[in-house]
């Protein structure tokens, strides 16, 4: 029931939404739980386990009961808080976990069953037979329990993610952080302030409070207005701290676009992480409940929840309303619903000693003994000091004390200290580096000393930020001591108890798990599923644990806590995530050949983050090996163009460049003349093989190193580490070009004759030439270097030129019988070659596996060197590189045996690395590690590959297939 | 996590790569006898506290960094460049 003139809501601006496909009205600042109370509906949800009828239980994002699907379009949001869920014109909701309706869930059998479903109920029936426990016992229950479910459709929504940094993060905004936020202010520090609801204020706006005679929510406003007209504080409303991180770090949920109707370019929850010189945490404290028969009945809630629903949103529950408490503070609720004129039946003070003196009649020393109303409240009886009562109401108000809200101190090991004073677990001094608890978070509950707290805690903050705190007065405000007196449980009744609403956990299932020795606090909160629920627990763990204390006969502080880590409130993975979503995953690289190998309709193999031409298919080509087979053949009787700009290419420059390639390269590159290039090869230093390539010589002080595209990056990072770690003081600097030029393979025996009609003048280049030529007005670089073991040119040019080039190299090469190759061509042409690739080289293979013991340069040392040549390393027990050649199809992973061998892990003899078939042999080709395999070339092995069921006999070789003499390379 | 870069000042963690121990600064000498070059490569002490271990800020100024942490408190005590270490001027 809306009363009039009451809240905060804008009633000029009225929208309608459904809930489980009613229609209703609510105002704009309405949440769904709001807007349905003001619209009678109290219930909102069945329960987890025993499908109970639940209504809102609280006004915040701590709600374990009111927990609804958000239809758009073809997607669901499950397990939304209706407490936190804002309404917008044309918000569809629907009610989780029941069947067919709402008001009539056959599943609401569980709750008779009761007896039968307590903790531990499933471990212990569901046990046998064994294997039925995942095909079929699980997924029933899942379906039985559980929460609310997915579309199964992929999440099309936007979300985004977003960092933030200050000097002063302030967590919450009531009393406390409002303070805390203006005293750090006006010192001029870059402030945050982040508030998890729509509306700032915390409790100033909830509660009927008045800060310097003025109303509270006017004094908010006032301080709002002056904040956000600093240029040096920024307010963040819907925004969520969920972690506290190392060195000041902070995650945070901010729901963007979830109060309003999808907009196409609005995100629907931005990820952020806060960076913070210092932090002052006013989280404020979560109300619980007390536990006594049936107290999860639609209408029964929160005290403090009752007043914000009040106040804020103008809406009463219900007609008849009563309150339970052990405080003081929660009296409050009472008088304000009476000074609202709705009737308040009695209040129920557990105390034996508390004041009677209200407007209504109070009972001491009161206890619930039962609730009756099956969709909804509608009387309960008790007992007191003076005997027993029934009261026909419709509301009840239930307040059992405050937990400080510590979480976020928690998050960095943090243990929380209890207080028997207020009966509550507050934050240990210092629990997060640079953060500072002010105001109900540690325990401090009125509203001027929320003030004080944050005032302190900001003059804290701006001491060891090095700033002078401002001289400031301030405001007044009620001051007045909480006092409470525990009341967990109540004894002596029949009936369920419950403490955790969310999962269905009751006082009895608390005490079993202790009766079954799960003593524990981890032990019963694993035994019995309390506090693991989406709301982990927050109105629950402290109840749950006083009542494990009590049936373990210990003390609160010695049963301890469970650990709270973040998030604080659900997160969605969607939201963290942000960006990283289907293409977003990983950087795409183009080579600037890109669109003209894709106007030839190459389809694209990714390298890396590269994506390259795989082969250019021709008219009346059906698969993928005629193309490839073509363009092998292409090159070794024409002439074909690559692109091959993905290789690495430093620049290395300096009096001592020469000596750092020494160090790096197991050959030696400072002999090498200016304008000639080497193949060289790189370690690390545990002796394997790191990287191998060409690198230039340029000039005398000037080298182009070129590294495999797949190791790029993990080369620069290895010269940087060398040149840093251990010759720093050497003259040498580099860096990276790959992005700088492109470069183009002209291969074959007609290369030259392809080059000379684009260069006009070709240049005689020794094989493992170097020089600079230009093309027009264009300065490139022509290399004559082969991969594909024909004679073989890499020309270079600026980025900018390399598509112009690309199709001008294709187009000439066309005129003579040639074309573009892709890489299932190259890799043939290499196999072929026996030249190796990561494949080879994956890091377990060293210089002596490949062959290449001899190009570990005796006369020097270098990175790898001394680690290549202990034992082990090198010898006939090494699996070293062979050809295989067969006459039908082996498959990379495959591994060898000899003939007639068990086929067995003990028996095996090596693995084949890189498989082809090679048109130039007209063979299946093969490169292979085989243990000793340099001495067996000749002999037959047996492959054998159980992925792709092959089964074979090959013949051992040498690693090249192809022009073994190299003359052919330099023809 | 923030680290200190001494040349671009304090960043996330998410600009450095991790690599290992300082110990891969210590190379011993080409003929040191495979014991050393084996606890050069592979032995590490796995402490609970003050640990010194190589970083490199490959999203910044490609610098690689000493920092020195504490494995238990997670505080960062120093980062410095492995550059300016006694040395590393070979």
């Amino acid at each position: 029931m809306r009363l009039a003139g009451k809240g905060l809501i804008d009633r000029s601006q009225p929208v309608t939404f459904t809930f489980d496909g009613t229609t209703y009205q609510g105002f704009r600042g309405d949440t769904l739980a709001s807007a349905l109370l003001a619209n009678d509906v109290r219930l909102v949800g069945r329960s987890f386990k025993y499908h109970r009828p639940r209504g809102v239980l609280t006004a915040g994002s701590e709600e374990p009961n009111g927990m609804v699907e958000i239809v758009e379009g073809n997607q669901q949001t499950p397990n939304v808080r209706a407490t936190v869920q804002e309404v917008f014109e044309g918000l569809a909701a629907r009610s989780q976990n029941r069947f067919p309706s709402l008001k009539f869930d056959l599943l609401g059998i569980n709750d008779r069953l009761s007896p039968f479903l307590s903790a531990g109920f499933y471990y212990k029936t569901f046990m046998w037979p064994r294997p039925l426990w995942e095909k079929l016992y699980e997924p029933l229950i899942r379906r039985a329990a559980g929460l609310g479910s997915l579309s199964g459709k992929h999440d099309e929504a936007q979300y985004e993610k977003a960092w933030a940094f200050c000097d002063v993060l302030v967590i919450g905004s009531g009393p406390a952080g409002l303070m805390a936020a203006w005293t750090a202010a006006q010192a001029g520090a870059d402030v945050i302030l982040a508030e998890e609801e729509a509306r700032m204020g915390g409790r100033l706006v909830s509660d009927n409070l008045r800060v310097d005679g003025q109303p509270g929510v006017e004094w908010v406003d006032g301080l709002l207005a002056e904040l956000k007209a600093m240029p040096n504080v920024r307010l963040m409303t819907r925004t969520t701290v969920t972690g506290a991180y190392d060195d000041g770090t902070f995650g945070a949920l901010e729901r963007v676009g979830l109060h309003r109707a999808p907009a196409p370019h609005l995100p629907r929850e931005c990820f952020w992480r806060i960076v913070a010189g210092q932090t002052v945490l006013a989280a404020g404290a979560l109300e619980r409940p007390i536990a006594f028969p049936d107290n999860d009945r639609p209408g029964i809630m929160l005290a403090s929840a009752l007043r914000t629903y009040l106040h804020r949103y103008g809406v009463v529950p219900g007609k008849r309303v009563a309150l339970i408490a052990n405080n003081d503070a929660a009296r409050a609720t009472a008088r304000d619903l009476m000074a609202a004129g709705v009737k308040v039946v009695a209040i129920l003070d557990t105390r034996p000693d508390a004041s009677v003196v209200e407007d209504c009649p109070v009972y001491m020393n009161a206890q619930i003994t039962g609730t009756a109303g099956r969709l909804g409240l509608t009387s309960l009886t008790c007992r007191h000091a003076g005997g027993t009562a029934t009261l026909e109401v419709d509301t009840l108000a239930v307040s059992g004390g405050w937990n400080p809200t510590v979480h976020l101190t928690c998050h960095m090991n943090g243990r929380p200290l209890w207080r028997e004073d207020i009966a509550a677990f507050v934050p240990a001094p210092d629990a997060v580096p640079r953060l500072t608890p002010a105001g109900a978070c540690t325990g401090t509950f009125s509203t001027a000393g929320a003030f004080r707290d944050g005032h302190e805690a900001a003059r804290k903050a701006l001491a060891a930020l090095g700033r002078a705190a401002p001289e400031m007065t301030l405001p007044q405000a009620e001051d007045a001591p909480y006092a409470i007196t525990p009341f967990w449980e109540t004894p002596g009744v029949e009936g369920r108890q419950w403490l955790d609403f969310a999962n269905d956990v009751t006082t009895k299932d608390v005490k079993l798990s202790a009766q079954e020795n799960f003593r524990s606090v981890e032990h019963m909160k694993r035994y019995t599923t309390q506090g693991m629920a989406p709301d982990q627990g927050k109105n629950s763990n402290v109840g749950a644990l006083a009542v494990l204390a009590d049936a373990t006969g210990r003390g609160i502080p010695q049963t301890g806590t469970t650990t709270f880590r973040p998030p604080y409130v659900p997160t969605s993975i969607a939201a963290m995530g942000a960006g990283g979503r289907g293409a977003g995953f990983a950087p795409q690289r183009f080579l600037t050949s890109d669109q003209a190998s894709r106007d030839r309709a190459a389809p694209m193999i990714e390298a890396g983050l590269w994506y390259r031409p795989s082969y250019f298919p021709k008219p009346g080509e059906t698969t993928w090996l005629e193309a490839c087979n073509r363009e092998t053949r292409m090159v070794r009787d024409s002439v074909g163009v690559a692109d091959v700009s993905t290789l690495g290419k430093i620049d290395l420059q300096g009096k001592d460049a020469a000596r750092f390639l020494d160090l790096v390269y197991t050959n030696t590159f400072s002999t090498l003349p200016v304008g000639r290039v080497r193949y060289g090869l790189m370690l690390r230093e545990d002796g394997h093989v790191l990287d191998d390539g060409t690198t230039a010589r340029l000039g005398d002080h000037r080298y182009l190193m070129t590294t495999t595209t797949a190791a790029a990056g993990l080369v620069m990072r290895h010269l940087d580490f060398v040149h840093q770690a251990f010759c720093a003081g050497w003259d040498v600097r580099f860096a990276s070009v790959t992005e700088a030029w492109a470069q183009f393979a002209v291969a074959g025996p007609k290369a030259k004759a392809l080059l000379a009609t684009l260069l006009g003048d070709m240049p005689d280049l020794p094989f493992m030439g170097v020089t600079d030529v230009t093309l027009g007005k264009v300065k490139a670089r022509l290399f004559r270097i082969s991969f594909s073991g024909e004679e073989g040119y890499e020309i270079a040019v600026p980025t900018r030129y390399g598509e112009a080039l690309f199709r001008d190299l294709v187009a000439r090469a066309e005129t003579m019988g040639g074309g573009p190759y892709g890489m299932e061509a190259l890799n043939v042409l290499r196999i072929e070659k026996g030249f190796i690739t990561h494949a080879e080289i994956h890091g377990r293979t060293t210089a002596f596996d490949i062959g290449m013991e001899k190009m570990v340069s005796a006369k020097k040392d270098c990175i790898g060197k001394a680690a290549a040549a202990r034992p082990g390393m090198v010898g006939a027990d090494r699996d070293q590189l062979v050809g295989l050649k067969a006459t039908a199809a082996m498959g990379a992973g495959a591994h060898l045996f000899i003939p007639g061998d068990r086929v067995h892990r003990e028996t095996d003899q090596g693995y084949i690395t890189s498989v082809c078939y090679s048109p130039t042999l007209d063979a299946h080709l093969a490169l292979a590690f085989l243990r000793n395999g340099r001495a067996r070339h000749g002999e037959k092995i047996r492959v054998v590959d159980h992925l792709r069921k092959i089964d074979i006999v090959a013949e051992v070789t040498d690693p090249v297939f192809h022009d073994k003499e190299g003359v052919k390379l330099r023809a | 996590m923030r680290l200190t870069c001494p040349l671009c000042g304090e960043r996330d963690r998410r600009e450095f790569y991790y690599y290992g121990s300082e110990d891969y600064l210590n190379r011993p000498a080409p003929d040191a006898p495979p014991q050393a070059w084996d606890d050069h490569l592979h032995n590490r002490d796995n402490p609970a506290g003050v640990t010194r271990d190589l970083w490199y800020h490959d999203m910044g100024c490609s610098s690689w960094l000493v920092v020195t942490r504490n494995t238990v408190t997670h505080e960062i005590h120093a980062v410095e460049l492995v550059a300016d270490r006694k040395g590393g001027a070979a």
